[in-house]
């Protein structure tokens, strides 16, 4: 794993493989929020879409 | 620095004293010598301690048969520990206090709480107090370790990022607890059809604790502070309605917890996306020596209120294991030593 990008929600620090491709969904080790790899030249990540949970709403 | 010692646990019959003998004695470099118990004396640990059965064969003794050890751990009633200090310190290089006794440094300010002048008070400027998140620096080496209030450890470890940074204006604090804060003696309160069942405002005001917070993080900002009793045997929450000096958001809170923590080998950062144990829980930590702390910032608050939660075990980080690793860094071991179980889940 050599290459690195930054969670959007808490900031951590994610190692990624270096054959990671745009779609694939990782998850933030420290806010457990899934993210979805964005490779256009550089590598971000965005959150993933999620099923909303119902929390008593 | 010995890389074996004896310890010895005075108190041993209560709850913070049956799980400093669990801790010690699956401690590397610890052998458990003596445990003390005026009531108990003669019968072995495990009559009062029952998770020890066929653990140790180690038996109660009367603290008049007490024998000199490498390090004393005193878990005695409030005020026992502060009127026998000067012989219990001719019998161990080292003391750590799990009581209230020399947790202030002030005995202008043990008078104000605890109402009454402390009866060693030149004692209290030779103990460090007991938290190593804190006070680490001070306590390597240390012969003399004062234990934490279990409440005033999660505020403290809760609030004290936000207080460093010069945040903080104003936090109104309340800890729900669980009811062996209480200690091991039955009280009326104690009793099972009137304690089951309650969430009871314990202090709403006033609260003993209070003045090691204020100890701890310093005077720079506003400070209340209650204790609510509720429907658990092990753990205490503290939920902190934060009022800060300017607006954050919860990258910056992550950026300053992290900071403030990320080298801590028992606090934990919990502030999950996804699950359900999206915030800190006492209940996973029951024996475990972990704070876990999470927080929000409420986007909408014209005050810049951020919330901050944070659990522990009142028996192990709120005291007990507080008071081994305590031990550790004053023994010059690694920190972490004897301290790793993770806590069960389920639960």
């Amino acid at each position: 794993m050599s290459l690195a990008a930054e969670c959007p929600e808490c900031a951590a620090k994610i190692a990624l493989n270096d054959d990671v491709i745009s779609g694939e969904i990782v998850q933030c080790g420290d806010c457990g929020l899934e993210l979805e790899v964005v490779r256009d030249g550089s590598v971000t990540l965005r959150p993933a879409p999620e099923e909303e949970e119902d929390w008593g709403e | 620095m010995s890389d074996q010692a004896r310890a010895a646990i005075v108190g041993g019959g209560g709850y913070v004293g049956g799980e400093l003998l669990r801790l010690l004695l699956f401690h590397p470099h610890v052998t458990v010598s003596q445990v003390t118990s005026e009531s108990r004396a003669g019968q072995y640990v495990h009559t009062v301690h029952p998770n020890l059965r066929r653990v140790t064969d180690l038996k109660f003794v009367s603290v008049r048969e007490l024998a000199p050890c490498d390090i004393l751990f005193l878990a005695l009633p409030h005020g026992e520990a502060a009127r026998t200090i000067d012989h219990y310190a001719t019998l161990a290089e080292r003391i750590v206090d799990c009581s209230a006794d020399f947790r202030l440094d002030d005995p202008e300010e043990y008078a104000e709480w605890y109402g009454a002048e402390h009866p060693a008070a030149p004692w209290l400027e030779r103990f460090v107090y007991g938290l190593p998140e804190i006070n680490r620096n001070r306590l390597r080496g240390a012969r003399y370790a004062s234990g934490v209030g279990c409440n005033a450890a999660v505020t403290i470890l809760a609030l004290e990022p936000l207080a460093r940074a010069g945040l903080l204006r104003s936090a109104v604090a309340d800890v729900k607890v669980g009811s062996s804060e209480g200690g091991a003696h039955p009280t009326e309160a104690s009793h099972h059809p009137e304690r089951a069942g309650a969430v009871r405002s314990f202090m709403p005001t006033g609260h003993r604790h209070e003045a090691e917070i204020r100890q701890a993080l310093g005077g720079g900002f506003e400070l209340s502070f209650s204790v609510t009793a509720v429907e658990l045997v092990r753990g205490a929450l503290v939920t902190a309605h934060c009022f800060l000096e300017s607006a954050v958001e919860d990258r910056d809170l992550w950026k300053l917890y992290r900071e403030r923590y990320e080298n801590e080998p028992f606090v934990r950062l919990v502030r999950q996306k996804t699950g359900i144990y999206r915030y800190p829980e006492p209940k996973i930590l029951a024996g475990s020596n972990y704070c876990d702390i999470g927080f929000e910032a409420d986007r909408r608050s014209p005050s810049h209120r951020v919330v901050v939660v944070a659990a522990l075990d009142n028996l192990m980080k709120g005291a007990a294991g507080t008071a081994v690793q305590c031990m550790n860094l004053m023994m010059g071991w690694e920190e972490t030593a004897g301290l790793w179980f993770p806590g069960l889940h389920p639960i």
